[in-house]
């Protein structure tokens, strides 16, 4: 009995070993080959099977120049929580994206791969606008990401809803009192909310109110670092509040929900229930891979600017970064994908030229409003390669195209970004879903709470 | 006599020893418990530990921790949403107690005294327990639509009620969240109280009808005294599961509006994954043990308080 007790412990442990010296089999198997494999992000979760089968043509289409390379595509969708969740797990793809905001801070923080060597190497590394490449650029000079598009806050319009209404939709409100004339009168003569901000505790809607504070004269904080001083409370947000208390409860123009996020608020623009919205320039692509919109309905203008000299309009950004822990091997294949999928189609003719061609072949916005990531001379030339691929209604689009770059362009809240929008969230729910909400107190709060997020560099 | 034949039995007894053990069968046991000591360890002990050390250091998961003794426990109280949290959960807990806990007792008890198809009706009751929480909450967002066209709206509107803002309103969201959480649960609570039922002597039932007692007076002083025990039981149970509510305010509000659904749990969450630029484990872990503690106090009290009724 003894004897098969110990004959069985002795087949399980042998069997242990066994597994053991399989699984470490296994690991070095793929250490031994020679190809290397990076997972990059794709597309949004949702999108239309149009839009993966193009991304899918571009990884084919790198895999076949650079056949030692193997590239996994993963859904991605950058959210705050969602993106801390995936750092601190170390479950983030190889080449991930982050907003403007982020890099600098991570990269000290030493989440991000330093690319510095590799990127120097890029031929037209001495184009990228200063501005630009600063937002992937450490405090200790490292370069941590590249860009891969840039955008400014815009006015996005339904011109179906203009024209019911009965106002020309060749003519977007081009100030505040004029945007909130227009939207009362589109949610009288249509019953669809005439203007609605995202209003979603997830950073969002202290995204869009710092955009009409901006766009009013105010700032949300002065300095920088651990020692910048957080301005919530200033004249111009209580302005922004007040407007947006007016809307809301006076004219009733904002409609009956208000908790939208960002897909939210496109699928409703979409699916064209709302007149306007605030939203990054090249929202157009969401709209279209994931939203099916209509393009016949889409209007974009240049945000209300007051007659202010601090008036300007909140310009952000998307980069593209390294996982840390990406071997150089890994590295340098991150940063061949990077100059393929990004930055090719902004600098080569006949990258940008292919790659407008296999946008247009499956369905995809091809001259979507962005903002120069390399200098203005580049930006235009590029435009004019891709000319005849053009398929967004350009027309649709020419208020903004025509006002932008008269605009100043104001980055961000440099210290605690997502923070400070973090303070400004329950600020704007509180407006929009109590009429007796006292703005001031609220911003006082919001303003000590945003304060010591920045001291202590949250 | 029995001590003496022990004793000389224990000196019969040979010394253990690391060998003895192993050729007793020492080995096979210990390996038919590792399995469950892994399991255990990894996905019970081994985060509680480490929930313990990480309430006692700012690490954000990514850069090397830093030891910051009781610092975080004092950042959380000292947060203005704390005090906020508390008294929503409380509120959640407080409203699910005095509507969501007599609901499904009325109901386990009407079922009882259906004499016919009683299956079909607790399978309904039960139905919403089945459904996963998350396709339930999103069915309710949209039922919960504050334009006059919302499913519930219209409904209300046939009887010129409304429209009624529920989530986008800071009264109406956390009622609302009730209402969906009793819909959703009660079914669990339903079958417990009808099993029960099924142990509850009938002869007193008959004998109160002799005695005339109508269904109200039978349920007083017959069904509850009879079910005190369970009723307990379900209550501390409740009370647990709602000061720890997550699903429901994450999933429908975010929190919102202007944290009028924010609860321990989210404010949990927040700490941890709220900053893209790295969670704060260290708050996080700090308001999970002060919650625990809370609970396990709680929970002694309730005993306590409780042992005598219960075993009346």
């Amino acid at each position: 009995m003894k004897s098969t007790r110990v004959a069985t412990t002795v087949a399980a442990a042998s069997l242990l070993v066994f597994a053991g010296t399989v699984a470490s089999t296994a690991a070095g198997s793929t250490h031994a080959a020679k190809t290397v494999t990076i997972s990059v992000v794709s597309l949004i979760p949702g999108s239309t099977q149009a839009a993966v089968d193009q991304f899918n043509a571009q990884v084919a289409e790198f895999e076949k120049a650079n056949p030692s390379i193997k590239v996994k595509p993963v859904e991605y969708q950058w959210t705050a929580p969602t993106f801390a969740a995936k750092l601190a797990a170390r479950t983030l793809p190889t080449v991930f994206e982050v907003p403007f905001t982020d890099a600098r801070s991570l990269g000290d923080n030493g989440q991000l791969a330093d690319l510095t060597s590799y990127v120097k190497k890029l031929p037209y590394f001495s184009k990228y606008n200063p501005a630009v490449i600063a937002e992937g650029t450490d405090s200790k000079g490292q370069i941590v990401a590249l860009p891969k598009a840039a955008y400014a806050q815009a006015l996005h319009y339904n011109r179906h809803l203009f024209s019911q209404a009965g106002l020309d939709p060749n003519k977007p409100p081009t100030t505040w009192a004029q945007l909130r004339a227009d939207a009362k009168q589109i949610a009288q003569k249509t019953g669809k909310p005439g203007y609605v901000e995202m209003a979603k505790d997830d950073n969002t809607a202290g995204w869009i109110l710092t955009t009409v504070v901006y766009s009013l004269g105010g700032r949300m904080e002065t300095g920088v670092g651990t020692k910048a001083k957080a301005t919530l409370d200033n004249p111009q947000t209580i302005q922004a509040l007040n407007m947006l208390k007016a809307m809301r409860w006076t004219d009733n123009s904002m409609g009956a929900n208000f908790d939208y996020g960002w897909s939210d608020v496109n699928q409703a623009f979409a699916a064209g229930t709302v007149g306007m919205y605030i939203s990054g320039s090249d929202v157009y692509t969401n709209l279209v891979q994931a939203s099916n919109i209509d393009p016949s309905i889409y209007g974009i203008a240049p945000i209300p600017l007051a007659k202010s000299k601090t008036a300007g309009v909140l310009g952000g950004g998307t980069l593209a970064a390294v996982r840390p822990d990406a071997n150089a091997a890994a590295k340098a294949a991150a940063v061949k994908w990077m100059d393929f999928y990004y930055e090719e189609p902004l600098i080569s003719k006949a990258q940008a030229i292919r790659n407008a061609q296999t946008l247009v072949e499956n369905k995809q916005p091809v001259g979507v409003p962005a903002l120069p990531i390399f200098n203005k001379a580049q930006y235009d030339l590029a435009n004019s390669w891709i000319k005849p691929f053009i398929n967004v209604p350009i027309s649709q689009m020419k208020p903004f195209l025509t006002g932008i770059f008269k605009q100043q362009l104001v980055p961000e809240p440099e210290a605690s970004t997502q923070s400070v929008y973090h303070a400004l969230d329950a600020v704007v729910e509180g407006v929009l879903t109590n009429k007796n909400t006292n703005v001031v107190q609220m911003l006082q709060q919001a303003n000590s709470t945003a304060q010591t997020a920045i001291q202590q560099g949250d | 006599m029995t001590s003496r034949r022990g004793l000389s039995r224990v000196q019969a007894v040979p010394r253990r020893t690391p060998v003895t053990w192993a050729r007793g069968g020492g080995l096979t046991t210990l390996l038919f418990l590792l399995p469950l000591l892994f399991v255990f360890g990894a996905f019970s002990w081994y985060p509680i530990v480490r929930t313990v050390i990480m309430s006692l250091q700012h690490t954000n998961l990514v850069q090397p921790a830093r030891w910051v003794g009781f610092q975080n426990f004092e950042r959380v109280w000292h947060d203005p949403l704390f005090p906020i949290a508390v008294r929503n959960t409380a509120y959640f807990a407080g409203l699910a107690l005095v509507f969501g806990y007599p609901i499904p007792l009325v109901a386990a008890v009407l079922m009882s005294e259906v004499r016919k198809r009683r299956g079909i009706y607790s399978g309904l009751a039960y139905l919403p327990v089945v459904i996963p929480p998350v396709v339930a909450v999103l069915l309710w967002k949209t039922f919960y639509d504050a334009s006059s066209t919302g499913a519930f709206n219209t409904i209300l509107g046939w009887v010129h009620l409304g429209p009624y803002p529920w989530l986008q309103s800071q009264q109406w969201a956390m009622p609302s969240l009730v209402l969906e959480s009793t819909w959703a649960n009660a079914g669990g609570t339903v079958i417990i109280y009808l099993a029960a039922l099924t142990g509850v002597q009938t002869e007193l039932y008959e004998a109160a009808s002799v005695d005339g007692a109508g269904l109200l007076r039978k349920v007083w002083h017959i069904t509850l005294p009879q079910l005190r025990g369970i009723l307990l039981v379900t209550m501390i149970l409740q009370i647990i599961g709602t000061a720890q509510v997550f699903l429901e305010p994450y999933l429908f509000t975010s929190g919102g509006p202007a944290n009028a659904t924010l609860t321990v749990l989210l404010l949990i969450y927040n700490y941890a994954f709220g900053n893209s630029l790295g969670g704060d484990y260290g708050n996080a872990t700090a308001l999970s043990l002060m919650l625990a503690g809370f609970l396990t106090l709680f929970s002694l009290f309730y005993l306590r308080a409780t042992r005598s009724w219960s075993t009346r």
